[in-house]
């Protein structure tokens, strides 16, 4: 049974469609990516999946969930984290905190148990720090834990957003565009570490790229998108050979 | 953007605060302790030594931190714009002084009145609270301007419902209370309110308030219930607010309407971004050196009212963070999240991680 199902989803803005008529079955444990030329409603696609955007049309579910009308919050807790296109870190907050607050969802302890410091409030911010802590550490963050966010090297914020996504312990997990401005070294570095959260985490794992290298590197199947339409679906190989694909990639990228 | 500083007081500040930072952690976290402890004592001993007008700018002093502490919750912790705090406090000023000038003495409790003075602030505070859930509950639906007409509103609508009932006095005002508020009962209330805030702000209810400033949606999508938060954030704002409002009532023994205009509320928004937003430390540095100036600048008469004003458009101009914004007191951190000991945490999972050796690939070329 697929562990997310998307039918027919379709949105619009005003006038504009952004994304029309979209399926998609993720069974669990598979790494699937969207490709697709700029504005072609790659990021709308997650915006609907998360909650951020009511979908026009469509279905979206989620482990037996309908997730359409759900707030994001109410997603995330049922296990689907994401990053963002352009990273969206707490910045000024420091690396500990931006995971921390990661674990509302999961947090029992309510607001008088906090101000009078009652023992479930004492007891949860102890696991909390200490498993926020583990998290840095596995994700090899821990020396910058007391960093405030915004001063981390890019590299190490796009991994901080990943970190914090994991925090809320997902079962599928988005991820936007996550080799965006990155040099070639560092996405070799990238596409290690995806693999390697995937199976460490037991993962699905949806992923926007536009970097060719990373997602016919990494993707087991892929979708493109143009212009809201889904033109072509299919496996790495299948996906560079196909005429459609070429045509709304020329001029703008070589698919190598 | 690039704020022009108050730079002239940089030779004189730097050189005090290198000093300070130079002692050690263990004597620096004593600073405020002992500063509140001697604070206590010359509250405790001052209706022997302090003349009863300065006993009274020191309950204003305590008063106003109660304020601008939990105004600094909304403004500053959250980034939202709140502007009718006074209209809370109002709230807790009327319905404590009813409790001690009609209900308590009708039930015959007059004898214990200085006893019962505390559940009448509490009640003071909740029913502040209550308005506040109320105010909080269709202003929250969106981000932006839209708290802050909401609560101008919310402000005027209870100095001018509070005009128009005759009961309580109508414009006239409501009188009849004794003089409970005392120097070392409005401490108590202050520490009481500055730990509870404290123990709030390093939560997840904190650090959700935090994240929403920062990024609401970004927030809501690890999770966060930023609706739930910032509920929660203006209810318990509204209801220190109340508190603030019933001492206030029981010091000046004479409340009318107008005590609970716009004006009060600015002058709340000048402390808070004062002494800094999202610091609880700013908040206690703002309350204590804007009560004192307006003091000083009694002289001035009416124009004095100008400096609130004034002051609050230069700071969000030229000093947005305010003196202390986004520091605190070491002494305001509770224990368990000092460096030293989040340090030890560090250095026990460090310890573990030979014992896995499954760290993730952090790679040679990134940063
Ligand atoms: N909030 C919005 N309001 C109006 N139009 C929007 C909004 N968000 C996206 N769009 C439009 O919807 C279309 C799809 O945008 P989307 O961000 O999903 O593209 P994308 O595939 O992620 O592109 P890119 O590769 O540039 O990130 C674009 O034409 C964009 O301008
Ligand atoms: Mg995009």
């Amino acid at each position: 049974m697929p562990i997310l199902r998307i039918r027919g989803l379709t949105h619009y803005f005003g006038g504009l469609r952004a994304v029309h008529d979209f399926h998609l079955d993720l069974e669990p444990g598979e790494l699937v990516g969207i490709i697709g030329p700029n504005g072609a409603g790659k990021t709308t696609v997650f915006n609907l999946i998360t909650g951020v955007y009511r979908p026009t049309e469509g279905e979206i579910f989620f482990n037996g969930h309908n997730l359409v009308g759900k707030r994001p919050d109410q997603i995330v807790s049922l296990g689907i984290a994401r990053t963002f296109q352009t990273i969206r870190l707490f910045k000024e907050l420091t690396v500990l905190d931006n995971v921390r607050i990661a674990h509302f969802a999961r947090t029992r302890y309510g607001v008088m148990s906090a101000m009078f410091r009652l023992p479930q409030y004492v007891r949860e911010e102890a696991e909390i720090r200490e498993r926020a802590l583990e998290l840095l550490d596995l994700m090899g963050l821990l020396e910058q834990a007391n960093w405030v966010a915004s001063s981390l090297p890019y590299g190490l914020q796009r991994r901080l957003e990943i970190a914090r996504a994991l925090a809320t312990e997902p079962r599928l997990l988005l991820l936007d565009e996550p080799a965006a401005g990155m040099n070639p070294g560092e996405i070799a570095d990238l596409m290690e570490l995806i693999q390697w959260i995937r199976r460490r985490f037991d993962l699905t794992i949806l992923l926007i790229e536009h970097q060719m290298r990373v997602v016919m590197g990494i993707c087991e199947r892929i979708k493109v998108l143009d212009f809201g339409e889904t033109i072509a679906e299919g496996t790495p190989a299948e996906i560079q050979s196909n005429p459609r694909v070429i045509e709304a990639y020329l001029g703008e990228e070589a698919i190598a | 953007m690039k704020r022009p500083s108050f730079s002239f007081l940089t030779p004189v500040l730097t050189p005090v605060r290198v000093a300070y930072a130079s002692l050690p952690f263990s004597v620096r976290r004593w600073t405020m302790p002992i500063l509140l402890v001697l604070f206590f004592v010359v509250a405790l001993l001052s209706p022997s030594f302090i003349n009863l007008y300065w006993q009274q700018v020191l309950i204003y002093v305590g008063i106003n931190i109660i304020l601008t502490a939990s105004l600094n919750l909304v403004n500053g912790y959250m980034g939202e714009f709140s502007v009718g705090h006074a209209g809370f406090m109002a709230v807790g000023a009327y319905v404590a002084s009813i409790l001690t000038v009609w209900v308590f003495p009708r039930w015959g409790l007059e004898a214990y009145i200085a006893y019962l003075f505390p559940i009448a602030l509490l009640v003071g505070g909740l029913a502040a609270g209550l308005t506040g859930l109320v105010i909080a509950f269709p202003s929250f639906r969106t981000r932006g301007d839209y708290l802050a007409i909401v609560t101008l509103a919310w402000n005027m609508i209870v100095k001018s419902v509070l005009e128009n009932i005759d009961a309580i006095g109508g414009p006239r005002g409501f009188m009849g209370m004794q003089k409970l508020t005392s120097v070392a009962w409005v401490y108590v209330w202050v520490v009481f309110t500055i730990y509870l805030l404290r123990n709030l702000v390093y939560s997840n209810f904190g650090r959700g308030t935090l994240s929403i400033r920062e990024d609401e949606i970004a927030s809501s999508l690890v999770s966060v219930d930023t609706r739930k938060v910032k509920i929660t954030v203006f209810v318990v704002a509204a209801f220190f607010a109340g508190i603030a409002g019933g001492l206030f009532a029981h010091i000046i023994q004479f409340i009318n309407p107008r005590s609970f205009s716009i004006l009060k509320s600015t002058d709340v928004l000048v402390m808070v971004y004062l002494g800094g937003i999202s610091s609880l430390g700013g908040s206690i540095l703002g309350a204590t050196v804007y009560t004192v100036l307006l003091e000083l600048l009694r002289p001035l008469q009416v124009w004095r009212w100008v400096v609130g004003p004034l002051l609050l458009v230069l700071l969000m101009i030229f000093r947005p963070r305010g003196i202390m914004g986004m520091q605190e007191w070491p002494f305001l951190i509770p224990r368990e999240e000092r460096a030293e000991r989040v340090a030890a945490l560090m250095e026990r999972i460090r310890g573990r991680r030979e014992a896995f050796a499954a760290t993730a690939p952090v790679g040679g070329s990134s940063d």
